[in-house]
């Protein structure tokens, strides 16, 4: 039920589409219009230096930042919270809206079953208290954006409190330390989506598109307990990687499926905490990152400066780098929030309290769905440790890059190759050419099978190390070109020939007799010398190891 | 000749054995539409939709293809209750023009069973009032105002210089939808019932109105009032059509999560015709200084008739009944402010003309569109759901609610049936004298014997009991259990046998009504049993 029916309801004057001069001001709760593609920014996050907010200066206090977060999940569901309307980002503006997402009078919400069940989900995966009952409330605001002037959301009693959420943060001069931290999970609420306001600044005009009004939220408050932009942006990303495991979210920060709200404090370690700043929608990990890295800095300089933090509501400017206040008194204005008198307390059950000949799909049972939550990150990692003998902080980069564990595994299936080639291969040579050139790997040219048949070549030497770089090369700017194909193509194969090679060392020999007579005074780098020279003649074809074995023969060593 | 005869099985009876057909009958109704529209019950008259309706009924009768007790049978409806293509106004000037895609459930399912809508029904602006004297069309006038029976009375005393003003308010905010009952232009009406809405007016025009348990019946396409309260209401002119009504909207709809899921039952009516194992509750607090002697003596009368017929009649008590107002007051405007947030110009409505800034668009397109009662509630409960408010006033009147329905509950555990009140204080008086009170001290007035009945969700009838001696109606209320609407139903049945409450004579309304009522075809439908 889309707009033209909408127009119905408009006396036929007006559609959802509105046009509202003068709504210039800053928004609440959701970004304003599309964030810039971050996704593969953010990627390469990790190895940032360490900030340096927490590390005193000589001479002066030691500041202790604090920070928390709430994270806003679009739920992954097919219709939206409260109405049947369906969910698809980037659709033709106000194409999906309903009646009740329209606010038409006398419509009333009808709870979504998938969004509770996602709910559920992601408060078992982060060790949430499950509540048996929860409430719906209503909180005001006019925006026009939000069509009923109120977002039905879980003010006093949410679905999930008191969870959990481990992350890892690299330390150590490489950063190849995985330090395990924990943030408390304060709770996990349900609530609606508002829509979207484009402000056309040069018209004067704001235009409304009500598709994302009412598309279910989970609302993830995270307790204080980070104290710098990297462990935030990491937890955000752990969480990321939970929500997409669990496919309750796509988390797409890109697509606005996850928002960010930082709230930031310094204070001296020992003290209470200090004021408040609460910094809005950061749509992509490093803007979150450096956004809360300056807010921290800023606050101790104007503290340390005989200046005062403001309880208040900024904007990170992502071109400035820095963070602003937001003009606007939404901030500290009373939500009035009361209870939502249409829906019912959202009884959930579990095996015990689960009602003899109970409906399933008239009840939710949360036992049901802890038994069917899927594999967590953190196991998948540590089962990457266990089967592969891969370090952990490898385990966390294939996790961290979006698809790059699937391409990983699809290699693993398809080449003998032992897994500590495959994960030095995909770590280092195929992340490197992605990171190079900027793309994801769904974009990569080179297919799991391509590298997989490389890495057999290798393996089986077939072709050398080196041998393998360049074929890698040829198929990454490749014309769809096998590797053997490549490697016949370009005579790349390692000699097979025991006599010819035997014969290449000989005449090797023979035009280096000083090297020879080195290696025979004692001088056994001198091998490597004629290893290099064997390496040469055969144009880079023979095996190092191979070559080492005749010469040793050949000298009687 | 009683209202309780007008039963349904006559007017389904006539349509069904070919004495009238259903365009015959709607015309008859759509004429006396036009005949009574001094009456402002109308805000629209949907004729044309009407008629079409009518032809295709005819023609299931012709193939002897009738959808049932309803098809055919000329209905009204509130405006506040959302009609797909048909503007609806909450006869306020917010929605003047808005047409809703889609219908009410309770509409559809009217229409589901062939019933055919005469028009929307005139209101307190979006149903904020107990007079039917506060909304944007202007004032519902009684049709009892121009009965024989209270014109023969009033001779008797000196006219009033001023005539036109000398009418009878109706009750409200349903009254467009009880005067369009009371004058034969539909056979019923829906009304809304938040604090008394169909109650209060039934009783004042001498009509049955039914207020049924909160989650019985779907508010889907309701225009809320106070949604925790909100139940849609049956105007008819004997229990046996309200009966019918209810059985067709009763039960679960998807759209509205507070229905009850228990599949629902038909409403038949079975005639009791012993009384002796009924416990009759009489609850002490409802026995006003403000009760008028008259409906005083015509309650404890009614309570005499039970008591006679062998029924066990006590006294009972409901402690926390003088809370009720004050409770109501904070409830009932801080829903509204929150339902009212969405009438903001943008979606749908009036739009202001002012465009400076969102906020200015806001405001003025507010301003315009809301009466005073509206932008008054709406303050009130913005206030009271204020941070520093909410536990003092919302918490509070929440706490004071639940003692409200412990009080209903702790009486039906003690073996009380059904409890039996007055519905109004007094039978209707001039509008003149209405309006000498401002709408929240007459809403607070009106409602004191309806309202606690919806803070409890409990289902309540009124009944008319006989004419006051003015010549005008006066109706008691049957308080029963939750979801007990059936045994309500058949106690109020029983009682209008008893009390056999006369019909209300318009001759002297309608020129010809007497040629409309004394119409051979017209009489055997709705007016011999």
């Amino acid at each position: 039920m889309a707009a033209p029916i909408l127009r119905l309801g408009c006396a036929g004057r007006r559609c959802a589409l509105a046009g509202v001069k003068g709504a210039s001001r800053h928004r609440r709760g959701a970004p304003n219009g599309f964030a810039l593609n971050e996704m593969r920014v953010q990627s390469s996050m990790a190895p940032r230096p360490v900030i340096t907010a927490q590390k005193p200066r000589k001479g002066e206090h030691e500041w202790a930042p604090v920070v928390g977060l709430e994270i806003h999940a679009q739920i992954s569901s097919n219709s939206k919270l409260f109405s049947g309307s369906q969910v698809h980002f980037a659709a033709p503006p106000n194409s999906l809206v309903s009646f009740f997402d329209a606010s038409l009078p006398g419509t009333l919400p009808v709870l979504n079953r998938r969004c509770v069940e996602a709910a559920v989900m992601t408060g078992l995966a982060l060790n949430c208290r499950i509540n048996k009952k929860s409430l719906f409330d209503r909180k005001h605001y006019f925006y026009a954006d939000l069509p009923a002037g109120y977002q039905i959301t879980q003010q006093r009693l949410p679905i999930a409190v008191s969870g959990i959420l481990t992350y890892g943060v690299c330390e150590g001069n490489k950063r190849n330390q995985i330090i395990t931290k924990t943030v408390r999970i304060k709770q996990i609420q349900l609530e609606q989506d508002s829509g979207k306001s484009l402000h056309d600044h040069p018209q004067s005009q704001t235009l409304v598109d009500l598709n994302r009004a009412g598309v279910g939220l989970l609302e993830v408050v995270m307790e204080p307990d980070m104290t710098c932009g990297e462990e935030a942006a990491t937890a955000v990303r752990e969480l990321q990687l939970i929500l997409q495991a669990l496919g309750t979210s796509q988390a797409n920060m890109a697509e606005g499926q996850l928002r960010v709200d930082a709230n930031i404090s310094v204070h001296h370690p020992g003290e209470p905490f200090g004021v408040r700043t609460e910094v809005k929608n950061l749509n992509s990990a490093r803007f979150l990152a450096k956004a809360i890295d300056y807010e921290i800095q800023r606050q101790i300089y104007e503290l340390e400066n005989g200046g005062e933090i403001l309880n208040e509501t900024r904007s990170f400017d992502s071109k400035l780098g820095c963070t602003v206040p937001m003009r606007d008194k939404e901030g500290k204005q009373d939500y009035r929030f009361m209870p939502e008198p249409n829906l019912p307390p959202l009884v959930l059950y579990d095996a015990d309290s689960l009602p003899a000949g109970a409906d399933s799909q008239q009840v939710v049972d949360i036992d049901y769905i802890r038994e069917r939550l899927p594999e967590l990150p953190s196991v998948t990692r540590d089962k990457l440790v266990q089967q592969y003998g891969m370090l952990p902080e490898h385990s966390f980069t294939l996790l961290n890059e979006v698809g790059l564990l699937a391409f990983f595994q699809s290699v693993i299936k398809e080449t003998r190759a032992e897994p500590k080639l495959v994960t030095n291969w995909v770590l280092n040579t195929f992340l490197g050419y992605l990171k190079q050139q900027n793309l994801t790997v769904s974009e990569s040219p080179v297919t799991p099978s391509a590298l997989a048949e490389l890495l057999t070549l290798l393996d089986g030497k077939v072709i050398s190390s080196s041998a393998a770089k360049q074929v890698f090369e040829e198929l990454w700017t490749g014309k769809g070109k096998t590797a053997a194909h490549i490697v016949s193509e370009k005579q790349l194969g390692l000699m097979q020939d025991q006599e010819a090679l035997e014969q290449f060392c000989q005449a090797v020999m023979e035009q280096h007799p000083q090297v020879v007579t080195d290696v025979k005074n004692g001088n056994l780098r001198a091998v490597n010398k004629l290893i290099g020279l064997v390496r040469k003649a055969t144009l880079s074809r023979a095996d190092p190891t191979a070559i080492r074995k005749i010469l040793e023969k050949q000298l009687s060593l | 000749m009683t209202a309780g005869d007008i039963v349904k099985i006559t007017v389904s009876a006539g349509l069904k054995q070919g004495q009238i057909t259903p365009t015959e009958l709607c015309q008859k109704c759509l004429s006396l539409i036009k005949k009574t529209k001094f009456l402002n019950a109308y805000i629209t008259v949907t004729e044309e939709v009407a008629l079409k309706q009518a032809e295709e009924s005819e023609k299931r009768y012709s193939k002897g293809q009738s959808l049932g007790d309803l098809d055919g049978i000329p209905f009204a409806v509130k405006d506040n209750f959302s009609t797909s293509g048909i503007e609806t106004t909450c006869a306020s000037n917010m929605l003047k023009g808005y047409v809703p895609p889609y219908n009410a459930t309770v509409v559809q399912k009217l229409l589901d069973q062939g019933a055919l809508l005469m028009g929307k029904t005139n209101l307190d602006e979006f149903a904020m009032g107990s007079g039917s004297t506060d909304g944007v069309f202007g004032p519902v006038k009684n049709p009892w105002s121009y009965s024989k029976q209270y014109r023969e009375k009033r001779k008797q005393k000196p006219l009033r210089a001023n005539e036109d003003s000398d009418w009878l308010i109706t009750g409200g905010s349903s009254g467009g939808s009880a005067a369009a009952v009371s004058a034969f232009t539909c056979f019923a009406a829906l009304g809304s019932d938040t604090g008394g809405s169909t109650r209060n007016p039934a009783a004042l025009c001498g009509l049955v109105g039914l207020k049924p348990s909160y989650g019985l019946v779907s508010r889907h396409g309701l225009i809320p009032l106070v949604n925790s309260m909100d139940v849609p209401g049956i105007l008819t002119r004997c229990v046996d059509d309200a009966a019918i009504i209810l059985g067709v909207l009763a039960g679960q709809d998807p759209k509205d999560s507070t229905t009850v899921q228990d599949p629902v039952k038909p409403f038949v009516l079975p005639s009791l015709t012993d009384v002796s194992k009924l416990c009759v509750g009489i609850p002490k607090e409802y026995l006003v200084p403000e009760l008028s002697s008259e409906v005083q003596s015509l309650w404890s009368k009614a309570a005499d008739l039970f008591e006679s017929q062998g029924a066990k009649v006590i006294e009972v008590s409901l402690p926390h009944t003088s809370y009720s107002i004050v409770c109501y007051h904070v409830l009932c405007t801080s829903e509204v402010a929150s339902n009212m947030a969405r009438f903001d110009g943008l979606e749908y409505g009036h739009r202001c003309n002012n465009d400076v800034s969102l906020e200015a668009m806001y405001a003025a397109t507010r301003r315009e569109g809301f009466n005073d009662v509206v932008r008054g509630r709406i303050l009130s409960g913005n206030f009271f759901l204020l941070k520093e408010n909410y536990e003092n006033y919302f918490i509070k009147a929440q706490k004071v609610r639940r003692l409200i329905a412990n009080d209903f509950m702790d009486v039906f555990n003690s073996g009380v049936d059904v409890l039996l009140t007055p519905t109004t204080l007094r039978e209707a008086i001039p509008y003149s004298e209405f309006i000498k009170e401002d709408n929240r001290t007459r809403s607070a007035q009106d409602d004191i014997f309806t309202q606690a009945v919806n803070m409890a969700g409990l289902p309540a009838i009124s009944v008319p009991v006989a004419l006051s001696n003015q010549g005008l109606p006066v109706g008691l209320q049957f308080i029963g259990r939750a979801f007990c609407d059936q045994q309500l139903l058949i106690i109020a049945k029983w009682f209008e046998k008893q009390v056999q409450f006369p019909i209300i004579q318009l001759q002297e309304l309608i020129d010809d009504y007497s040629a409309i009522i004394e119409n051979e075809k017209f009489a055997s439908v709705s007016l011999t049993q």
